[in-house]
């Protein structure tokens, strides 16, 4: 009875998703506004009924109900409640739900926050919102529906895949599909600009928070989803350039970008279109994602072919909305570039145009390697991999320039700033920062070797800078700085701790592969590990060997670990839970290979230097723009945005 | 030719160079970590080149996994329908790596036919098979030589 309720209102939700789209559209073009009116309440009753379908199929995971086959076939009654619940977005059908949940959620924040947005704009942006929303929503229905029955309902579950029962599946996929989905309210704005032919500074305003949201979201996204792969032996460490890591990389690198276009056009009134485009290539590099990892083309091209109606659906739908956008984009996008006046290199917009560039470029740069071997096997020019260097040979030469771009973030100003005045004001960092980068490799590492001293100096030049702008500002001022200031100097400080993060852990960690029998050891870079031996211990749905390792550094003990390989009671699989010891400067990791003659292991040690750092400077970042995004002047702004904005400071210095 | 006009071919230039730049990076990098797959058929027929690295896919023939008691050196034979290659391995083997299993390896072939693996890749869970495995466990007809219950299930 509950999924046949979910199902119901999956089709419901359709309804209103339809209504929410049709008529508002209407109501622009006839100049309605009865038709206008319809797209907020739409929009809450569509997530209300999407509501009902999660929750549905939530208990329906939780009461093990085998019968929907979506269950069956990922899920098992050994599994833990939260894993069981977590495993609605452990496959295709219910990711689908979990994103298009998460679309009604977004759309119910624009329908209640947009009260005072003028109506127009409102409507359209939800009409937007639901027209993607129908897409989803037909594609769930007609293809992938996590309702459907089996008879006979079997007694027991396939269970979840054991690589993803982990802590991490129950926070990185809602996270990376908030920051996915958020970047569709920033195309709704987007395409509403199109449709209403309208960029002004009310508009930037409007999409300014939402783009920051959504990025913070993506942002935490793909930092758990770096955490995670570490965790797991076999999935290559922190960053693979894994196509599915990749698909949630390249919105982030065009949502970035997007964030610093924004704030050009906001003040300055220019690059009004690029903004525009680059909210709709977000949006679709989202999509991209979305439908990379979970149709399974990126396992094969050929899974097309063993499901046709899938793909034939995923690429029109795609081929609808981007192509769509891109039309109306050709045909609209002309009237916005008013101003012509030329962009000085040495002033904060030249900054963000270089950081557009290099961010853009970058983008390109992952999405060519992540498509070509697609392309290549679909075109049957042979089946090829890219691997991890390609990416790094062109990633790395483009996102070094954009890092040291962030020292003078703070220093430029508007319009037009003196070289003397970046040079007066930047010389002190400089020095700072490269003693602190020689200094910090030397004293933990203990190397002196360049590209650790490149990168460190680099990093610190990052946080020494945001830093430096943050005292200097707050010098001899009362109130507090505006948040968005703070929030922009955390957001670069965390760049800076990401980078130092990746240039020690990629030039100084250790790995060694070693045959360990009860009571040996083994020494690795001044760790001397000591194996104890290996106990039975009975999981709920799985049995496993754990191992017993002590850490000793100078004869003193630092750590024990317990790593430990489990066998799934279901599917008879086994999985390798590493035993990590974590610390601010490095992190000792063990983990067990298989069981050799007699009661040897082959063991697997990891010496990961700064490897936190990495993803302390992604929630740092994520941090910033989470301060970003209280600041007052949205607020105010707010409640006084259904009265026409005579005079916008940034604006009106632009056209003086 | 005015002051703007001047300006604008100067940014078309940049555009243009940097892009170039971009283009050649690009390229170069593409064509140096391309890594081309080959089944055990074609390295036994002589279209594997030697002392360049590529990837490897076939099922772990059964029996055929030998360890060194003393090191972590593993021995195995990977096969498709026609033909089986030798392959070794130092390291510690993925979890789902069992004899009967479709992996995939990346490495390089040495002077006496072998291939040294240098990774061993055996993703996603038991009823998974490898794409590119899947294609080299087909016969010239085009039917799968694979023992029914390892067929691919999805």
């Amino acid at each position: 009875m509950i999924p046949e309720i979910g199902h119901f209102a999956l089709i419901l939700a359709l309804g209103l998703a339809t209504l929410q789209t049709v008529l508002p559209m209407y109501g622009i073009w006839r100049s309605r506004s009865d038709c206008l009116a319809v797209a907020a309440p739409a929009a809450i009753g569509q997530f209300v009924m999407m509501g009902i379908a999660f929750v549905a199929l939530g208990f329906a995971f939780y009461a093990n109900d085998f019968s929907v086959a979506y269950v069956a076939a990922n899920s098992n009654t050994q599994l833990p409640w939260f894993y069981r619940l977590s495993a609605i977005w452990g496959a295709h059908e219910g990711s689908l739900l979990l994103w298009m949940m998460l679309l009604a959620g977004w759309s119910l924040a624009v329908a209640l926050a947009s009260r005072t947005l003028p109506r127009d704009v409102a409507s359209c942006v939800l009409a937007v919102m639901g027209a993607v929303s129908v897409g989803f929503l037909l594609f769930t229905l007609f293809t992938s529906n996590p309702f459907e029955r089996q008879f006979p309902a079997p007694m027991e579950g396939r269970d979840l895949n054991p690589l993803l029962q982990d802590p991490g599946l129950v926070v990185h996929p809602p996270m990376l599909y908030m920051g996915y989905v958020g970047f569709a309210v920033a195309f709704a704005f987007a395409i509403t600009a199109l449709i209403t032919g309208r960029v002004d500074s009310a508009w930037t305003r409007w999409t300014r928070p939402w783009t920051t949201a959504a990025w913070m979201f993506l942002t935490i996204g793909v930092t758990l989803g770096s955490w995670w792969a570490y965790k797991e032996l076999g999935w290559g460490g922190w960053w693979f350039w894994d196509p599915v890591e990749n698909a949630s990389f390249m919105p982030w690198l065009v949502g970035t970008a997007l964030i610093h276009s924004l704030a050009v056009t906001e003040k300055r009134g220019i690059f009004k279109s690029w903004t525009v485009l680059l909210a709709i290539t977000a949006f679709a590099l989202s999509l991209l994602g979305t439908f990379l990892v979970r149709s399974g083309v990126l396992i094969s091209v050929h899974a097309f072919a063993t499901d046709p109606t899938r793909g034939i659906y995923i690429l029109t739908f795609f081929a609808v909305v981007v192509g769509g956008s891109l039309l109306l984009y050709a045909l609209r996008a002309a009237q916005f570039e008013a101003g012509r006046e030329p962009v000085a290199a040495l002033s904060r917009e030249g900054l963000l145009l270089l950081n557009n560039i290099f961010l853009v470029v970058a983008a390109a740069g992952v999405l060519l390697g992540t498509l070509y071997p697609i392309l290549a096997d679909s075109l049957g020019m042979g089946r090829i991999s890219v691997g991890p260097p390609y990416f790094n040979k062109v990633f790395i030469p483009l996102t070094v320039p954009l890092v040291v771009l962030i020292g003078a973030a703070a220093v430029m100003a508007w319009k037009r700033t003196r070289a003397d005045v970046l040079r007066s004001r930047l010389w002190v960092p400089l020095i700072v920062s490269i003693v602190a980068g020689v200094a910090l490799p030397l004293f933990t590492v203990g190397t002196t070797a360049v590209a650790a001293v490149a990168g460190c100096v680099l990093g610190c030049w990052a946080i020494v800078t945001a830093f430096e702008d943050i005292l200097r500002r707050s010098r001899g001022r009362r109130v507090m700085l505006p948040r968005n200031v703070v929030g922009m100097a955390l957001a670069h400080a965390g760049v800076g701790i990401f980078v130092i993060g990746v240039s020690l852990v990629s030039g100084f960690g250790g790995e060694h592969d070693v045959r360990l029998a009860p009571g040996q050891s083994t020494e690795m870079v001044g760790y001397e590990f000591t194996f104890l031996g290996t106990r039975h211990v009975d999981g709920p749905n799985f049995v496993a060997e754990i191992g017993d390792f002590i850490v000793r550094e100078d004869g003193r003990q630092i750590a024990e670990l317990f790593p430990s390989k489990r066998r799934y009671n279901a599917g008879g699989q086994s999985m390798t839970e590493a035993g990590i010891d974590v610390g601010i400067t490095r992190d000792i990791y063990v983990s067990l290979g298989e069981p050799l003659s007699g009661d040897a292991w082959s063991v697997r040690i990891y010496h990961r230097p700064f490897v936190r750092w990495i993803w302390a400077g992604g929630f740092i970042s994520a941090l910033g723009g989470l301060i970003a995004l209280t600041d007052k002047r949205y607020r105010r702004r707010r409640a006084t945005a259904d009265k026409p904005v005579a005079t916008d400071r940034g604006l009106t210095t632009a056209s003086a | 030719m005015t002051r703007t006009r001047r300006r604008r071919l100067m940014l078309v230039g940049g555009l243009f160079v940097g892009l170039a730049a971009a283009t050649a990076l690009a390229l170069t990098a593409f064509s140096e970590n391309i890594l081309y797959f080959y089944q055990p058929s074609e390295i036994v027929g002589g279209q594997a080149p030697t002392h360049t690295r590529f990837r490897i896919g076939g099922l772990v023939e059964t029996g055929s996994v030998e360890r060194n008691n003393d090191d972590l050196l593993v021995r195995f034979t990977l096969a498709d329908c026609e033909a089986s290659v030798p392959v070794q391995f130092r390291g510690t083997l993925p979890d789902l790596f069992r004899e009967g299993q479709g992996i995939v390896a990346y490495g390089q072939l040495n002077e006496s036919g072998q291939f040294v693996a240098d990774e061993v890749l055996a993703k996603h869970d038991e009823n998974y098979m490898s794409p590119d495995v899947a294609e080299a466990m087909k016969d010239a007809s085009g039917t799968s030589c694979m023992p029914s219950n390892m067929q691919a299930q999805r």
